[in-house]
């Protein structure tokens, strides 16, 4: 059957709207016409450098992959973005856009996060193709809703559940299905080259102003989401035209930041840390993790987001409660009371399982190692799988010639849209398998 | 805490005085059951609600009572967006700011539980009211202070919506403590003595 979506035209429409206007824009290979800013923002070379968030590093960074905080914010005045017209989801994105890329909010990123922002992209999300979308969500820069919706806004359609184990790929052709359809306006803006804060426009919310991190560094991503929040409202600004007028928030003395979700109310703060605990996994005290963090009133998740299983052993926590503590008070519970604990338990299973089980672990981080040496065809869940295996013997020192480093990118450029990015074409599931295969076994091979 | 007669985690907790001793049982929510527990609330959903409408009706007999026609919440309306509380229930998201005002009665308690008993906000405010930090809720204190008839009948007003409010949202221990606070201002006198 002819794939009828490869040949249309709307979809390969460059999303970027601040790329150079009338300049000529960069062909691929393939002839599709892509925007000048995304392409240099996201090249391949850009993608073999890996995400900024996903370095690797950071305080915590044997269990600890990132943490992630974000600010939900709508505008007053104006419905939440389901029950808002096209011309009011017009309306909140140019009135964002002429903030969020202001001297103020730029120079605020630049200066508060202590990344190498030097500049902002603005993307229209419902202009981008279906393969820049998936990107952008496999980078954590926008989340998989913020890519699916079709015209119908937040509960738009969720094309039939994928099966678990193709997550990623279902996720592909999801967002494949509803690229040509246009869509409501939405849009995110994003610091370059470090990508450390985005700023999702029309999502759920009108605003969700989202900094990451590698390893555990909640405080100062608090830090950065509260003065941008601050930047976008204009605080503390002579009132001269040249920065736009700041952002007045939907807010009420008693619910503090009105929220779509009631419960985002309140501080509209969300703080989560994606952990990697194989060996709370595989000495069966993950369950008591989770019953643990429930009771805690947290929320556990697997990699691939809510009801998916922890592919590779990676979950990420965040608090549920937003309302009636202060952003601090939810934050240092979170950071130096609870997450700790994970941290500690999660270590102490390493200990216990290298020092009383050393020959199967052994066996089982060193097979693990092998098949990815050695495959010739990968789903994207079994390559996470495996490294997840990997990562577990390199910070337990049964793995020494591979560098964390590398897992961290593999982890990325497997997904299957960073793999047409870097191969610059467009490929079906069994391509990409194969491709799969042949980009880890690079990465692998030498050492 | 684990289940006495499981592995489970205990969800029902009894004390009892047997022959002068202390007898503690702890029990998950299914073997609660099988032991003839009501795990829901103490008192049967039925047995509540049949209170709660014989109250209802004396309230609105006494001199003092405000008379508020039973109302069906999923019918309450947003008057700036349109959307019903019963859309809200359906979908989990609001319309618009004015959304809060308009269901304030029927989703307080549902937030009260979202939010593990928050009520209020105290975290941070817009630059554009003063950026100051908002105070935290005066501690809900019985009308005591206000000792006026016009503040007890405010009063009332708000704690018999509220109620209206939990029974159709199904929220029975919210509305047996809007129960018990409607109580006591109607007759302080009552409360006193025991
Ligand atoms: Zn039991
Ligand atoms: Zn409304």
């Amino acid at each position: 059957m002819p794939r009828s979506r490869r040949s249309s035209t709307s979809r390969r429409r460059a999303c970027a709207t601040r790329s150079a206007g009338s300049r000529a824009r960069p062909r691929n290979r393939r002839g599709n016409p892509v925007s000048g800013a995304f392409e240099s923002a996201f090249s391949a070379a850009a993608l073999r450098r890996g995400a900024p968030w996903l370095r690797g590093t950071g305080p915590d960074s044997d269990v600890v992959v990132s943490s992630r905080v974000r600010l939900a914010r709508n505008l007053a005045g104006l419905p939440f973005v389901r029950k808002a017209g096209r011309e009011q989801r017009d309306r909140i994105l140019s009135l964002v856009r002429e903030r969020a890329m202001s001297a103020g909010v730029a120079r605020c990123a630049a200066t508060g996060g202590g990344g190498q922002t030097e500049r902002m992209l603005w993307l229209d999300i419902h202009r981008c193709p279906a393969l820049e979308r998936t990107l952008l969500v496999e980078r954590h820069l926008i989340s998989k809703e913020h890519a699916k919706q079709g015209g119908g806004g937040a509960t738009a359609a969720t094309p039939g559940q994928p099966a678990p184990k193709e997550a990623a790929e279902a996720a592909t052709e999801a967002a494949a299905a509803s690229a040509s359809a246009g869509g409501e306006p939405r849009a995110v803006a994003i610091t370059l080259p470090d990508e450390q804060l985005s700023i999702m426009v029309n999502e759920e919310d009108h605003l969700r102003i989202q900094v990451l991190r590698s390893g555990m560094d909640l405080d100062s991503a608090l830090d950065l989401t509260d003065s941008v929040d601050d930047a976008l409202e204009g605080a503390g600004e002579p009132a001269h035209g040249a920065d736009g007028p700041g952002l007045e928030y939907a807010y009420s003395a008693r619910f503090g930041y009105l929220t779509a979700c009631p419960t985002n109310v309140g501080t509209g703060l969300r703080v989560s840390v994606m952990l990697h605990l194989p060996a709370l996994k595989l000495t069966g005290e993950m369950e008591k993790v989770k019953r643990a963090t429930r009771d805690l009133s947290l929320a556990v998740r697997g990699y691939y987001g809510e009801g998916s299983d922890a592919a590779g052993d990676f979950y990420q926590i965040s608090n549920q409660t937003t309302l009636g503590r202060t952003e601090r008070a939810i934050l240092d519970q979170f950071e130096h009371q609870i997450i700790p604990q994970v941290i500690q338990y999660e270590r102490h299973a390493r200990r216990v399982l290298v020092e009383r089980r050393r020959r199967v672990i052994e066996d089982q981080v060193l097979r693990a190692l092998g098949v990815l040496r050695h495959a010739r065809l990968l789903t994207p869940e079994e390559a996470l799988t495996l490294l997840s295996q990997v990562r577990l013997g390199i910070y337990t020192g049964l793995i020494s010639n591979v560098p964390a480093q590398t897992v961290s990118q593999l982890m990325l450029l497997t997904q299957p849209a960073h793999l047409q990015r870097l191969l610059d074409r467009e490929m079906d599931q069994n391509e990409r398998r194969e491709a799969r295969a042949d980009l880890v076994r690079q990465h692998l091979a030498g050492e | 805490m684990k289940c006495d007669k499981c592995a489970s985690e205990a969800t029902v907790h009894e004390v009892r005085i047997q022959g002068g001793k202390k007898v503690e049982r702890h029990l998950c929510e299914k073997c609660a059951r099988e032991e003839g527990f009501a795990v829901q609330s103490h008192v049967t959903v039925p047995e509540l609600l049949g209170q709660l409408i014989a109250e209802q009706a004396a309230a609105a007999k006494s001199e003092i009572g405000v008379p508020t026609a039973p109302i069906d919440p999923t019918k309450i309306q947003c008057p700036t967006c349109g959307t019903t509380y019963g859309q809200f229930r359906h979908s989990g998201l609001l319309g618009c700011a004015v959304c809060y005002e308009a269901f304030e009665a029927p989703l307080s308690p549902l937030l009260q539980r979202a939010q593990e008993g928050g009520t209020h906000h105290t975290g941070k405010v817009p630059k554009r009211l003063g950026g100051q930090r908002a105070a935290p809720p005066a501690p809900a204190k019985a009308p005591a202070a206000a000792s006026g008839l016009e503040e007890r009948l405010r009063r009332l007003e708000t704690l018999k919506k509220q109620l209206n409010a939990a029974v159709a949202a199904e929220q029975y221990e919210q509305a047996a403590s809007l129960r018990d606070q409607i109580r006591r201002i109607e007759s302080p006198a009552q409360e006193s003595k025991g």
